[in-house]
């Protein structure tokens, strides 16, 4: 079993290299490292939100309400922008982190003390989040003229080479790769994921793991909503509208099973860079990007069939009984 | 979160389960408190022809959750039924393009369904993979076929006679799809209540495992769940595309979630094994009222949805909650 999840990712990775050696026989351009850290820059808000997600996948929940949380967090950061213009980012950046962790426990709450289940949470306080924003912003745009010069310009900073949003992706990867493997939380996260009985029995309690899943989740939500406004410089309700079905299919692309306890930081990352690179590849070669939805559902269901194969192999339990409804 | 998923009473093992009775009973209470209070907040609610119109608000969510909280009981679920919808909505603009008449686009509208449903039911029950990833998936695929064939166009010129079934009237203010809403709600409620199909479908929810050792076909019933779905959400997509006499691809965006919510707050219980049909009808019309009452009142769409959201997590915690304050009496 733990050599089929490097196995995995190996062959992830190669099919990110065909796809890249494919668009290169027609535009030689796109491999370049310049492009190619371009589409990584494109793609980091999906990196962090899909390492965030891979952990509550792993307690056998999911976070349906990702998107909407970015886009709350996004909202109230850059309303607190234009009232109070002189407010430091960092204080900001700390502010929209702080309020998407408390989002995230909202959903983990409910998941841990009223063990209702996940799904169910999330798809709630998804609407309820997204109602919250037209609510405090009465629908309006903030726009980039509203915002100070400062507040959009700390994601595009390039600091060695790459832009801050960049540097944000591979901080939180790294950060959560050390947490995953050499923390006694990132150890329990596998523990509940794999089975909770026994989780119980060695201590862990297994509610409190998943609330504090639900928590990070939240967290880095909240600070992909700054990163994701403060680049684009504009906030309105309906941003990162659907990027939760993204973020989901990236963690199934990357091996992270939807029934708990199998998945790396490492796949995350590599599903998430497989989307990136289909998406940003569609235009170089002259498909419509109609069809990027598609081709990620696609993705998603060869991505899963393509798991329970390889996790069948080594003689797992025949009649499955419960999987899946969580 | 599996092993807390039994303590919900089964109509199977206690026909006139109590919980579930009081369920219905006090939906239907909320029902027509809301009825009540509407038609004192707004004078324009108790009109009988604004009450038809409300009707739309629910009839065709309601039509895919009566199939919905089978597949839900049998402890599947089904996320991509309004991607059903744009899908078959496309493919009858398509076929309307090559000047096809409104037989053959009923025709195509439940066939693009069935053939949805089946994609998901093979994946589901032949590959063995879960609904909730697989669903996922084809929520992405269906749409994006549509948003292939469409672009950012649309497709409109549908037959006269299409009109019928989303703006026809059978008599007085009885709009067509209210009656097709009944008659689906009244095969749904025998299918699940009266016969060994239905038992079988409980049996599943309950225990997959004990289901197949008792002979059910377990596999082959999780099939036929994912095509009444599949065939409902053409019915939908028939309906609500003749309402609106127009197909995008963003048709329907987002309503596999009210669908859901229709079916959980009907008492339906979402980790499988028990819930009514009787539930669903009731929390079809009290969704309904709610969004119509509150579209009286001048309250946005997105403002609704934060009813629906709260209304969804509400309605689950809830019991929780009373059972927690009640002392803890009932030990899971």
């Amino acid at each position: 079993m733990l050599r089929l999840i490097p196995l995995r990712e190996t062959i992830l990775f190669g099919a990110i290299l065909l796809v890249l050696a494919l668009i290169s026989t027609r535009f030689a351009g796109f491999s370049t490292p310049t492009n190619l850290a371009r589409v990584f820059n494109d793609t980091a808000p999906l990196i962090i939100l899909a390492v965030g997600q891979m952990v509550v996948i792993l307690t056998r929940c999911i976070d349906l309400s990702v998107a909407a949380n970015l886009a709350l967090c996004g909202m109230v950061a850059a309303m607190v922008n234009v009232a109070l213009p002189g407010l430091s980012i960092p204080v900001i950046i700390v502010l929209a982190t702080g309020l998407g962790a408390v989002l995230g426990a909202i959903n983990g709450i409910l998941v841990w003390k009223l063990a209702i289940p996940p799904i169910v949470v999330t798809l709630g306080t998804m609407t309820i989040f997204r109602g919250i924003i037209f609510l405090i912003s009465d629908g309006t745009w903030v726009n980039s003229h509203e915002m100070t010069a400062a507040f959009t310009a700390v994601p595009r900073a390039v600091f060695i080479g790459l832009p801050v949003l960049s540097w944000a992706a591979i901080a939180v990867v790294a950060l959560f790769a050390v947490m995953m493997a050499r923390t006694p939380f990132g150890r329990s996260v596998y523990a509940v994921g794999g089975n909770p009985h026994a989780a119980v029995y060695t201590g862990i309690n297994v509610g409190r793991v998943q609330f504090l899943a639900f928590v990070l989740s939240g967290a880095l939500a909240g600070l992909t909503g700054y990163l994701w406004v403060a680049r684009y410089a504009v906030a309105y309700v309906d941003i990162a509208g659907g990027f939760e079905l993204e973020v989901v299919a990236a963690c199934v692309i990357g091996g992270i099973s939807i029934a708990g306890g199998i998945g790396s930081v490492g796949g995350a990352v590599l599903g998430a860079l497989f989307l990136g690179v289909v998406k940003n590849a569609l235009p170089v070669v002259n498909i419509s990007p109609f069809w990027q939805m598609a081709i990620s559902g696609c993705a998603i269901l060869i991505a899963v069939a393509f798991n329970a194969r390889a996790g069948r192999t080594k003689g797992r339990i025949i009649l499955k009984s419960s999987e899946g409804k969580a | 979160m599996t092993d807390t998923a039994r303590q919900i009473p089964d109509r199977l093992q206690s026909r006139a389960s109590r919980a579930l009775r009081s369920w219905e009973t006090l939906l239907l209470a909320v029902a027509v408190a809301i009825f009540i209070v509407n038609s004192f907040a707004s004078p324009y609610f108790l009109n009988a022809w604004n009450l038809s119109d409300a009707t739309f608000n629910f009839t065709e969510k309601a039509m895919i959750a009566f199939a919905m909280a089978l597949l839900i009981v049998a402890g599947e679920i089904d996320l991509s039924v309004a991607s059903i919808i744009a899908l078959a909505s496309t493919a009858m603009g398509l076929a309307v393009q090559h000047g096809a008449g409104t037989p053959e686009l009923v025709a195509i509208g439940l066939g693009v369904g069935l053939l949805c449903g089946a994609f998901n039911g093979f994946f589901v029950t032949v590959l063995g993979l879960p609904s909730i990833v697989v669903t996922i998936g084809t929520m992405s695929l269906f749409r994006g076929i549509s948003y292939i064939i469409l672009g950012d166009g649309s497709f409109s010129g549908y037959p006269a006679d299409f009109a019928w079934f989303g703006q026809g009237y059978v008599f007085w203010v009885i709009t067509v799809e209210l009656v097709i809403f009944a008659i689906i709600a009244v095969i749904f409620g025998i299918l699940l209540h009266k016969t060994n199909f239905g038992r079988a479908v409980f049996a599943i929810g309950n225990n997959p495992t004990g289901a197949l050792f008792s002979g059910i076909r377990v596999a082959r019933v999780k099939f036929i769940l994912f095509l009444l779905t599949g065939l409902m959400s053409g019915v939908a997509a028939i309906c609500l595309t003749s309402r609106l006499g127009s197909t995008r691809p963003s048709i329907a965006l987002g309503m596999e979630l009210e669908v859901v919510t229709m079916v959980v707050l009907g008492g339906v219980n979402i980790l499988g094994g028990s819930g009514s049909i009787p539930g669903v009808v009731i929390a079809a019309f009290v969704m309904g009222l709610v969004t119509f009452g509150l579209g009286l009142l001048n309250v946005p769409g997105i403002v609704m949805s934060i009813f629906i959201g709260v209304l969804l997590i509400g309605v689950i915690a809830l019991p929780r909650l009373l059972a927690m304050a009640g002392g803890k009496r009932r030990a899971r």
